[in-house]
């Protein structure tokens, strides 16, 4: 009886060993990404509704924002928007958009027909700023906070939960204008 | 005859997936390191095809940064760096041996260590088992 149970123990281990690998491979959708904790990318890139001038990661420096990468051409960006339209109303961190290899005219009526969840809408034309992010498909979504480091990155349309728990927390937390005015009151 | 002409046609409808339009380089040593670092990146959005096969624009942007380094001199080290550094190690066809991975190629070694050791204490047992076993027949016998 005895001689039985070492290879049982190994056995049920191994079990354990490949159930994790099996229960972790569906994930492979979503492939954790190397930037998290690191400064996000700079940019300078132009701007959707406005050519002429450009959106870049130094006008940003200093505030909390979701950096959302989308397309008209991408279906689960049009199943994102409504919540992005609700971040926007919310009021509390601003959606910079990334316009992924996209016509201009149908972004602009897309946005018009839809609604503009955006504060600012850089253009990435042929695709390259997408790789500086290590993005593989739309919607992606990067949490940065006010020195530039990506806190978080969503990987599909944010949810309701993941805004609500992921997202508004860190906000709070965060030692930033809101904080200073509510501790000195 | 109908069947042989279906048959053919499925086979020259399959060709056309090759016809990925190969990317030139100005030099050959530029287009062989070229050839050789595509093969070696996985596809992100088809994730089983290397980015030399997949004919998705996503890997098309990226055989395009990679050229791009490439013309602009950076090494094939360099070129590897930043896209992990975008990626993850989960864009190499190969994954480094770091600590992070250490166990993916450490553990087919250990388990093999661990049973060969089992098969030796199995059969050095039986073994002394056996040697035991003949002593207790010698006293049964004498």
């Amino acid at each position: 009886m005895n001689r039985f149970i070492v290879p049982l123990v190994a056995f049920a281990l191994l079990v354990v060993v490949l159930a994790i690998g099996i229960r972790q491979s569906p994930d492979k959708d979503l492939i954790p990404s190397p930037l998290i904790g690191k400064p996000a990318p700079e940019f300078s890139l132009p701007s959707l509704t406005d050519p002429g001038q450009r959106v870049s990661s130094t006008q940003l420096r200093g505030h909390w924002y979701i950096f959302n990468v989308w397309g008209t051409w991408c279906y689960a960006c049009r199943e994102e928007h409504p919540m992005l339209l609700k971040i926007r109303k919310a009021g509390v961190i601003p959606v910079i958009g990334l316009d992924w290899k996209d016509d201009r005219g149908d972004a602009l009526s897309f946005l018009k027909d839809q609604g503009d969840p955006y504060a600012t809408i850089a253009v990435d034309h042929d695709g390259s700023e997408a790789i500086m992010w290590g993005v593989y498909g739309a919607p992606e979504s990067f949490l940065v906070d006010p020195q530039g480091i990506v806190i978080s990155k969503f990987i599909g349309p944010i949810t309701e939960a993941q805004w609500e728990q992921q997202i508004l927390p860190r906000l709070s937390m965060s030692p930033g204008p809101a904080a200073a005015s509510a501790s000195s009151s | 005859m109908i069947v042989i002409a279906l048959v053919a046609s499925l086979f020259f409808s399959i060709l056309p997936a090759y016809a990925i339009a190969p990317e030139r380089m100005p030099t050959p040593q530029l287009e062989a390191r070229y050839l050789a670092l595509i093969h070696g990146f996985r596809c992100m959005q088809c994730q089983d095809e290397s980015l030399a096969d997949s004919p998705v624009n996503l890997a098309a942007d990226m055989r395009r940064q990679i050229r791009d380094m490439l013309i602009a001199g950076k090494s094939d080290e360099q070129i590897r760096d930043f896209m992990v550094s975008r990626y993850g190690y989960f864009i190499l066809f190969k994954p480094p041996f770091v600590l992070k991975t250490a166990w993916l190629w450490l553990t087919p070694g250990v388990l093999l260590l661990v049973g060969v050791i089992t098969a030796l204490t199995v059969i050095r047992k039986r073994a002394a088992l056996a040697a035991t076993d003949l002593e207790d027949n010698d006293l049964t016998d004498a």
